[in-house]
Parts: C-alpha cells; structure tokens; sequence
C-alpha cells in the first residue's frame, strides 16, 4: 500500500525474555495490502519475533493485560489501541509490569 | 490521531491515569504522583517527622526502586528532614535475588543513600533454595515471607531506623485483601491493611494507593533503572491466582483495582474477642511474638529438626514449645497443597500460625475432634463476626446459631440484640437488667 517503513520496537520489565533478552528491535514491515494497525503488529510480532510463550505476551489479538504499550512514549489508550494505524518511524515500547517489586 | 490535551496544561498528553482516567502529559503525572506520595506519606496515621530515621525495604524491583527514588525526592524539593537508608534483604534464592541485589547496589550508589543488607542465611541459618528437602513438599513462599519481615524487623532495629517503609502499591494491597477472602483468612481481614496491632517497627506504604501501571511509567519516565526477573519459586505461591483475577477484571473495569482495596480498610473490625492479649516476646530470640515463640522460631525449629511439616501443622507448636502448644489446633488450612504424610490433613496452614489465639469456634471444633476431623464445614458456616460465636460458647457450642444469624449484624449492637433475644426466647426475663461490659 505505501513504502516499506522502518520502526523501533523496544521490550522492557521482563518482556524481553520472550524475544532472546533481546530490547531493542529494528524493523521494516513489509508492504502489504492490510494497513498495518496495532492489531496485524501483534500478529506480526508473534509470528516473526516472538520466540517462546506467546500466552506471556499476547492473549486473544491483544496483549495480554499487565503489558503496557507506549507508542512514541504516548500510552495507547490515548492513541485508539489496537486500531492505530502505525506511520513511518514510529517506535513501539511494551513494557511488562508483571513481575514483583 | 494526536493524543489529546493535558487535563492540567496545553502540552499533549502521555498517558490515561489509572484512577480518573484523565489524560495527563508526562511532566504533569510526574508531578501528580510525586505530590499524591507525600499526601499518602502524611495520611498514614502517625506520619514521620523530621528527624526520624526511615529504613527503605528495597529489593531492586519497580516498587521499591520508585520509593526509594521518590522518598529522597520528596525529602529534598519538600524538606521533609528525614533520614533514610536502603534495607535490602538476601533470601538465597539464585539467579533472581542476586541479580536483584546488583541493581540495588546500583541504586544506592545512585541516590546516594546508605545501604545495609542482611542475608537469611546469616539471620536463620538457611538460604531458601537449600530448603527444597527439608520443606517437605510445603510451599517455600511461606518460609521466605516469615523470615523476611523478621530480618527486616531486626535490622531496622540494630539500624536505629524508627520506621520501614515497603513498595507496596494498590494492586498488591487488592490482590492481598483478595487473597485471604479466597482462603478464608478471617484474622488477616480483620487487621487494617495498613496497620499490624503488635508493637512492631511500624510501617510506611507511601505507594499503597499508587497504580501499579503508574508506578512502571514513573520509573520509564525518570529514566529508573530496576530488576524485573520473577522469582522462579513464582508460579507456586497463591499469589497468582488473585493476582490473574485482578488483572483480567481490571481490563474491563479499571476502578475495581482501588475498590477491593479500599473495601479491606473498611472491612477491618479490630481483633476478635480473646485475641487482644499484648504480644510478648519470643522465647528464643526476643523479637515480637504473638505466642510463646516468634514465626520464624517455630519454623527454625522445625526445619532444624528436619521435621518441617511439625511446624506448620498442629503438634508443631508443642514440639517447639517444648510442652507448651494446644493453642494452635487443627493442623490444616483451606489451601490446596498436598500433603504428603499419612492421615495430615492438606492444606495451606501458614494461616494458622499467624492467627490470633482465643476462643475461635473452628479451632477449638477441631481440638475437639482431635485433628482428625475435617473442620472445613465450620470455616465456611457463616457464623457472624462476634455475635454468633460468644452466644454458641455460653451455651455450650451445641446448639445452631440460626436465630443470631438472621438478626442484622454489626460489631457490637448485634451482640446485645443476641442476648436480648436469647432472653426473650427463653420466656425468662422481660427486659434486660443492667450489664457491666
């Protein structure tokens, strides 16, 4: 639909153990004919850089709940949630808060 | 779509607060949160005041990371003139307490505040990954909780410190209040949630109405360094399941997270009647004690002998008393652990050792029944908070309490209008004569 575009997708609070303790990913989605909203990022992300338990991370199409999501450092709740439509360049945190304190 | 404005400034928002789900921008909620902190801080009944010396419990996570940042703070953009220090504790759990550990040297190091650190296996004698054998099949989580707040306890009082402060946020204090409704922890309801009635080092929970989502974004936002692996022993505390529940209802309704805790505070009634003698001091070592000996004795005994199922069942308390015990009752609890020993009931007792001594029905039903009998019917008949059981303990605990339970409760009034009806239905007196209280 457009060009490819590039994104940061950062894993926190104990989330990173689901991708290899991997933090920071560096991604270019691949152009496709579905408009690439948070929803079909999930889907993307569990199949492609998810590498053990999705049910830690995601539950049904959305993540599970526990697991913020800040999209350019703005929650996204204020942004639509899973229908946002992510623009070029647009860097993705999800943080766990499930752990102790 | 642009996020929306800042209820309190024009710059766009970051984020939906937990509570009024209003958007604030980041610096806005930063200030927000650092401002409800001290206001909890100094609604804690008796808050500290300058001078005091506070003992921080940290342990390198979120929670206590956040406090710790925030006390010192607060005590300095606010002069508070309190004197802190970071208390951590060692449990011996590998590959999760010491990683832990490095991130709070880190954080004291930081701060700077001073740092002072005890070990479980200095304090009792055992690291809680060697317990594995001894414990015999019970759950760890148990021994860890009691022996942690004891070495807290000791430290802060070698420390001087005239208060320790916890991280406990909102959503712990609801799980908690969760938790012992779902195993029928009546003593633990009854007791304030912010409050313990023994004379121990009293504490602050300057977070206990802080979100536990507000809490992680504080600390992103202030840039926070904290450790965020889960203790591998986890998955088997009971813990997780109020905590699985929270989580799921809080998705569809955010308030209900505040609503349990709050409904805790006000649930607290004050101790049951025969409960309220003094605590004294453990025999052994000298710490607080609701019995002759403390918590973590009685379980140190146990696991010393090698016979840790003693400890947390009903002969346990004899043989670390040494004669003493018959307090304690019916060695099981409502829990679903399995016991591996023959003709012990299964169950999860820690409650048992925790609850307050005196004249509550279900304890001494299973005295009476020798242990052997499954008391599980008297737990969970509803008998009433007071009113109900002094009535069945006049008249010998034989009869059914129907006619008290149909009269409308409340902590004492129900108690007179038990005994006014008990009066009346005798056909004995017509009206009440005088009582002394």
């Amino acid at each position: 639909l457009a060009s490819p575009m590039v994104h940061c997708f950062y894993f926190r609070g104990g989330a990173e153990l689901l991708f290899d303790g991997v933090k920071k990913h560096q991604v270019t989605l691949p152009c496709q004919p579905e408009p690439w909203d948070i929803r079909n990022l999930l889907k993307w992300i569990k199949q492609n850089l998810l590498k053990e338990r999705p049910e830690l991370f995601m539950q049904g199409e959305s993540v599970r709940p526990g697991i913020l999501v800040l999209i350019n450092e703005a929650d996204w709740e204020l942004m639509g949630e899973l229908d946002y439509k992510l623009q070029d360049q647009d860097n993705v945190l999800f943080i766990s808060t499930l752990h102790g304190g | 779509m642009p996020p929306p404005r800042c209820s309190r400034c024009p710059l766009p928002s970051s984020l939906l607060r937990s509570r009024s789900l209003q958007p604030f921008c980041r610096r806005c909620f930063l200030r927000a949160f650092e401002s409800e902190t001290l206001q909890a801080l100094r609604n804690s009944g008796i808050s500290p005041q300058p001078g005091h010396a506070v003992a921080v419990a940290a342990s390198g996570g979120k929670d206590s990371t956040v406090l710790a940042h925030l006390l010192v703070r607060l005590n300095r953009e606010r002069a508070l003139g309190l004197r802190l220090a970071l208390l951590g504790v060692d449990e011996g759990i590998g590959g999760y307490r010491d990683e832990a550990l490095a991130v709070l040297r880190g954080v004291g190091a930081a701060l700077p505040l001073p740092l002072v650190l005890v070990s479980h296996r200095e304090l009792f004698g055992w690291a809680l990954d060697e317990l594995g054998p001894a414990l015999g099949g019970r759950s760890r989580c148990t021994v860890c909780g009691v022996f942690r707040r004891q070495a807290m306890e000791r430290a802060a009082r070698e420390m001087g410190a005239d208060w320790i402060a916890t991280g406990h946020n909102a959503d712990d204090v609801a799980e908690t209040v969760l938790m012992n409704f779902l195993r029928g922890d009546v003593a633990r309801l009854r007791r304030a949630p912010r409050g313990s009635p023994e004379p121990a080092v009293p504490r602050l929970k300057p977070l206990r109405h802080a979100a536990q989502k507000e809490i992680v974004l504080y600390a992103h936002f202030r840039g926070l360094p904290y450790a965020s692996a889960e203790c591998r022993h986890a998955p088997l505390a009971f813990r997780g399941h109020p905590r699985a529940l929270l989580k799921d209802l809080e998705a569809s309704r955010p308030a209900a997270v505040a609503a349990l805790a709050h409904s805790g505070r006000r649930l607290a009634l004050g101790a049951a009647p025969g409960a309220g003698a003094a605590p004294g001091a453990c025999g052994r070592c000298g710490a607080v004690a609701s019995g002759e000996l403390c918590m973590a004795c009685v379980l140190l005994a146990a696991l010393d002998k090698g016979r840790p199922k003693l400890a947390l069942g009903k002969r346990g308390l004899r043989v670390a008393t040494e004669g003493g015990g018959g307090h304690w009752g019916g060695g099981e609890g409502g829990g679903g652990h399995q016991d591996g020993g023959g003709g012990h009931r299964a169950g999860f007792p820690y409650k048992e050792l925790t609850q307050p001594h005196g004249p509550i029905s279900a304890r001494d039903a299973n005295k009476g029944q020798g242990g052997g009998g499954f008391p599980y019917k008297e737990r969970a008949l509803p008998r009433g908070p007071i009113s109900a059981r002094d009535a069945n303990e006049k008249r010998g605990g034989a009869k059914c309490p129907y006619e008290e339970r149909a009269l409308p409760r409340g902590p004492i009034s129900a108690r007179d209008a038990n005994e006014e009806a008990t009066v009346r239905w005798r056909g004995a007196v017509t009206s009440l004569p005088a009582r002394s209280r």
